[in-house]
């Protein structure tokens, strides 16, 4: 095999691959390796996660539906839905959900716990696509079943069941049903995951719903027509339905099943994507410091092999094929630590989402090498290109070459640099989903990058200036310690500043989502009055409300107020009709759709004030100006565009209802109690139909009340705010250690970027100090010096961290959550603290070569 | 050919070399200019060996810089086998290195990661002819041999004694077998006793494949092993008995 010049030549990679792995084994590539394996490992462990909920939603939308087609509504759905599919002769099926309270026991005299489910009453066929799965007990893996329970049956989730403290063979109730459980529920193809339901699952034959007495006037039920066949009846069903919807009925395809979900999916790419470009950044700033140390290492190599004759192409080639090799290495590394990352993502979202995920495809295993190309092509290559500069005479003379090959830019150094920053454009816009927002996170992202990057720069020089001033004024020892530590800290300015820079931003994440999530949760419960209602009973009906009354003044809770609700659509403002194509705003086109809860009083609740125009039971007023007024929430009010003075009409209960806007209202909708977007006064609605809701405080103790009010009205909906609420909290948890999850790659990235920092000067410091300690210095001064220098930067880190973490908490307890904010001393304590000790060990552990090497091989080696 | 046969095989006239000596390199001016090299000529035939010798400063490590063609000079030409290298840009005057020339360094410039044989090795891969792999490598090992180091072929330098890795420099300067070898104070970073063996091998590699030798040292016994000794001062040459005595012939 003979030896030619070209980019394939055998000579030319045999070369390459041999100090590649040469440089390997002296240590000269690792912190390079794992900066890459970092960056693409972060990006596929987001990439495989989205990628997998994605896979679910694309090639199993089918059975994300239970169904090629679903017609969903919140009425009963008109016969022509049924009767167009019979034309087109498809398979169909029906469900019906809602949330009602199930009561444990065999019967009325001995009825135990009850808790709030999600009942689904399904039909003969259920599920068209896919299957349901079914265990004999709980803690048993279900198997797939073609059954449905029987009339009279029950089939229980296994969280209910524990709940209930039942068994399968049990009994349970739910409203006038008595109904026996067969078997415990473990899947649902379209059941969503636990961040879209507040209850476990129930399900039920459909045949026994009307016997439950459960669904009434007021009450909130889901009505879904399922829809299987052939792609083109589908098509047909599709296209001939869709003319006929009425508002608030939609069609949903597999392609646009579980818009939810979707919603979900596209903030977790965003929202983790993009946290994961934020270590991708420093990865790749790691990369670029310990390439720069390579090419510098490297020096004595290429003008050894430019004295021999290697020319500029070759000296380019045998580097360039050296890092292509390492990001081939890296890539398939990152993405195997990628996928294993990912169950952990998994295990902490996963299951809110969608229960059972796909294999997923190998579209985050392109982007992890692209990444890997990317990072190297663009951050690692530019200074190793320079080394084709390398003059041949540096064999002879070293010091007066040392600068030439770091002045002058050649075009391939700079194409390298562009492909690296597309690498990084191209991966925000992939993460963002979109070139505009792509484009907006990309400039919130630089500014975000310059803020942090000044302050990190006047902090580190306002730290140095501040212990000269200190040291020299005030200290009395001489320690040189002090000054050999601050030496080394702004002996390369630029390298401390990014240090700061990247462990501010992992501590500020941390930070944030420890210590001023716990402040906001604890600032928001600690906001509400100890007695804010923790129950809300709902589809109390007209004929119940004096019993009602009566049992909770039995029970001593005599000021418990009913609120009426009468449901109404809205159909016309100002006597222009309203549809959902009228709004850009997706909550204005959902609230257009859907049915308004509308109330009655005759005083203001607790929590409401008029903003603009006047109450009716105000005595300023005199006449009455309108036949029928409105007060309305002034948020709603905004978000449809309303103002005072406005015809609102309504279709209530199939007939046309319209009132002027008389006044606006604010709402304190975080006091707990019921709420209405549109109040009447008093005996304007009473003659449509009406169910009353009500809220209240019910101490711990006092649970026993409600087991005994399902029991006497078994149609009565109670729930548990609390329980609510723990779900909530569980919720933010599990999404606020999946993005801590995520960030921990940042701080890898930042712990590389020290290591690349510390190895760049590492040639320096052992020179220094074995230089110091053949003059005498001990080693404990030594240490002291280096523990100066580490403490400091991670101090300074913590501080930065913990103002921006400060900053962002008050921005969100102002903006989002409408409360104070109280700066948190612990919150600085421990950026500071934290910061310091993690850092500063870090930084030691990293540096502990250049005080136990022995003084005379360092002055013997360099 | 026979032409080029009885050409020197170096031949530099009125070489100069001037850097700047201002802090402000952009800015040049006569008065700021450091003469290290002042109207050099040399004349150098095939199979000679030449030592330059001088004080320190005098300008040796930089006129064999420029006449191996590891940099420029700012006057003056110099003719490498016929050729005028300062017509050739940076990647023909690294071929022609490749080609022709061989070196050895003071401080013996092994690659760290490269064995003794890949160090000898390199040369001839970095060389764009039809040498094999195969042919490579016998090579490498027949020049270990020679200079002694058969059993330390697969050793890197850092696990070689200086006398050892000036060798295995002296086996990669002949395995490409240059028309030219410049070694630059070979003998400078070891001890008298194995600069003595280093240079033994040195001037019998020499003689058997006829190469021709300039040397640039401080140690006069070595530079009496040479046919002709010139001595640089201050930039210039200034004659000594032994350089008349070859120039006559």
């Amino acid at each position: 095999m003979a030896f030619s010049s070209g980019f394939f030549s055998p000579g030319t990679w045999r070369l390459s691959l041999r100090m590649l792995g040469r440089d390997w084994r002296a240590g000269e590539l690792r912190v390079l390796l794992i900066a890459v394996v970092i960056a693409v490992a972060c990006v596929t462990s987001v990439g495989f996660f989205t990628d997998r909920i994605q896979q679910a939603l694309n090639h199993q939308g089918g059975e994300l539906l239970g169904a090629d087609l679903r017609v969903v509504a919140g009425h009963p759905l008109p016969a022509r839905v049924r009767d167009i599919a019979v034309n087109y002769g498809l398979r169909s099926a029906e469900t019906r959900s809602f949330r009602s309270m199930v009561q444990a026991g065999d019967s009325e005299d001995a009825l135990g716990q009850s808790r709030l489910a999600e009942i689904k009453a399904v039909s003969l066929g259920y599920p068209l696509r896919g299957a349901l799965k079914v265990a004999p007990t709980r803690f048993v893996k279900g198997h797939v079943t073609q059954d449905l329970p029987k009339p009279g049956e029950v089939w229980v989730g296994p969280q209910l069941l524990q709940q209930l403290e039942s068994n399968v063979g049990d009994s349970l109730q739910l409203g006038y049903l008595l109904l026996r459980i067969t078997a415990v529920l473990t899947y649902e193809p379209d059941r969503s995951g636990d961040m879209f339901s507040i209850a476990p699952r129930l399900l039920i034959n459909l045949d026994d719903l009307p016997a439950s007495g459960l669904i009434q006037e007021g009450s909130q039920v889901h009505y879904r027509y399922l829809v299987a066949g052939e792609p083109g009846a589908i098509a047909g069903y599709r296209q001939a339905l869709t003319p006929h919807l009425q508002r608030g009925e939609n069609i949903e395809g597999a392609e646009d099943a579980r818009p939810e979900v979707r919603f979900a999916m596209q903030r977790a790419q965003q929202f983790l994507g993009l946290a994961a470009v934020v270590a991708v950044m420093l990865a790749c700033v790691a990369i670029a410091m310990a390439a720069r140390r390579y090419a510098q290492r490297h020096l004595d190599t290429c003008a050894m092999l430019r004295c021999f004759g290697a020319s500029q192409r070759r000296i380019n080639h045998i580097f360039l094929l050296q890092l292509l090799a390492l990001s081939l290495i890296a890539g398939p590394l990152g993405i195997v630590g990628g996928f294993l990352a990912q169950e952990g993502l998994v295990m902490l979202l996963g299951q809110l989402v969608i229960a059972e995920l796909p294999a997923p495809s190998w579209t985050p295993v392109w982007v992890g090498l692209l990444v890997a190309m990317g990072g190297v092509l663009g951050f690692a290559l530019p200074p190793v290109l320079q080394l084709r500069d390398v003059p041949a005479l540096r064999v002879l003379r070293r010091v007066a070459v040392q600068s030439a090959i770091t002045r002058r830019l050649q075009p391939a150094t700079i194409l390298a640099y562009c492909i690296g920053f597309i690498m990084l454009v191209l991966l925000v816009i992939y993460q963002a989903g979109d070139v505009v927002l792509g484009g907006i996170l990309l400039s919130g992202l630089l500014l975000a990058s310059v803020l942090l990057w000044t302050a990190a720069t006047v902090l580190t020089w306002g730290l140095k200036y501040f212990l000269q001033y200190f040291l020299t004024h005030f200290s009395q020892s001489k320690s040189s310690a002090w000054h050999l530590g601050l030496a080394n800290l702004t002996r390369n300015r630029r390298a401390s500043t990014l240090q700061v820079m990247a462990f501010g931003v992992g501590l500020m994440v941390l930070l944030l989502l420890t210590i001023v999530r716990g402040d906001l949760l604890q600032g928001w419960a600690k906001g509400m009055p100890e007695d804010a209602p923790n129950r809300f009973v709902i589809n109390i009906q007209t004929q119940q409300v004096a019993e009602i009354r009566n049992f909770f003044a039995q029970k001593g809770m005599a000021d418990v107020e009913l609120f009426p609700m009468v449901r109404g659509r809205l159909t016309a403002i100002n006597g222009a009709s309203v549809s959902e194509q009228r709004y850009e705003d997706t909550r204005a086109r959902g609230l257009a759709a859907r049915e308004f809860n509308l109330s009655w009083a005759d005083r203001l609740q607790v929590g409401n004030t008029i903003v603009q125009g006047y109450w009716w039971g105000d005595g300023s007023r005199t006449t009455n100006r309108f036949p029928y007024e409105f007060s309305v929430e002034e948020g709603i009010a905004r978000t449809l565009g309303l103002a005072l003075g406005d015809q609102l009409t309504y279709e209530i209960a199939g007939e046309s209802f319209t009132a002027t806007v008389t006044s606006l209202r604010s709402v304190h909708w975080d006091n707990f109690r019921a709420n209405f977007f549109m109040l009447t006064p008093p005996g304007v609605l009473e003659a449509y139909p009406a169910s009353y809701i009500t809220s209240f405080f019910l101490p711990a103790e006092k649970n026993g009340t409600l087991d005994e009010l399902v029991n006497a009205f078994p149609n009565l909906t109670v729930i548990d705010l609390t329980a609510i609420m723990d779900q909530v909290k569980l919720i933010i948890e599990r999404v606020s250690m999946a993005v801590e999850f995520v960030f921990l790659f940042t701080l890898a990235a930042g712990l590389l970027v020290m290591s690349a920092a510390i190895q760049s000067t590492l040639d320096v410091r052992l020179h220094e100090n074995a230089v110091l300690r053949a003059l005498g210095a001990r080693r404990r001064r030594l240490w002291q010096s280096l523990a100066v220098e580490f403490f400091s930067l991670g101090a300074l880190a913590g501080l930065l961290a913990a103002f921006f973490a400060s900053v962002l908490g008050f921005v969100i307890a102002d903006q989002v959550l409408n409360m104070e904010y109280l700066l948190n001393p612990w919150l600085w304590m421990l950026g500071l603290l934290g910061g310091g000790v993690g850092v500063g060990l870090a930084g030691i552990i990293g540096t502990r070569q250049v005080v136990n090497s022995p003084p005379l091989a360092v002055l013997r080696k360099l | 050919m026979k032409d080029s046969v009885n050409q020197p095989i170096l031949l530099v006239e009125g070489l100069g070399k001037t850097v700047a000596n201002h802090a402000n390199h952009k800015q040049v001016l006569a008065e700021d200019a450091l003469v290290i090299l002042h109207d050099i000529d040399l004349c150098i035939q095939r199979g000679d060996s030449v030592a330059i010798v001088g004080p320190s400063g005098s300008g040796k490590s930089t006129l064999l810089g420029l006449i191996a063609g590891l940099d420029v000079p700012t006057c003056g030409t110099i003719h490498l086998d016929g050729k005028n290298i300062l017509q050739l840009n940076e990647d023909e005057r690294a071929a022609l290195r490749g080609e022709k020339i061989g070196f050895v360094f003071q401080s013996f410039q092994l690659l760290p990661s490269f064995t003794a044989l890949e160090n000898v090795m390199l040369p001839l891969e970095l060389q764009e002819n039809n040498t094999t792999y195969a042919q490579a490598r016998q090579q490498a090992e027949e020049l270990l041999a020679r200079v002694g180091l058969s059993e330390r072929e697969h050793h890197y330098p850092g696990q070689l004694s200086g006398g050892e890795q000036q060798r295995v420099a002296i086996a990669r300067a002949f395995v490409s077998k240059p028309s030219l070898l410049f070694a630059d104070e070979p003998t400078g970073n070891l001890d008298t006793h194995t600069g003595q063996q280093v240079i033994d091998f040195m001037f019998e590699l020499n003689r058997e494949q006829g190469t021709t030798l300039v040397l640039v040292t401080h140690d006069h016994v070595l530079a009496n092993r040479c046919a002709r000794v010139l001595e640089l001062q201050d930039g210039q040459f200034c004659s000594t008995a032994k350089t008349a005595k070859v120039e006559q012939g």
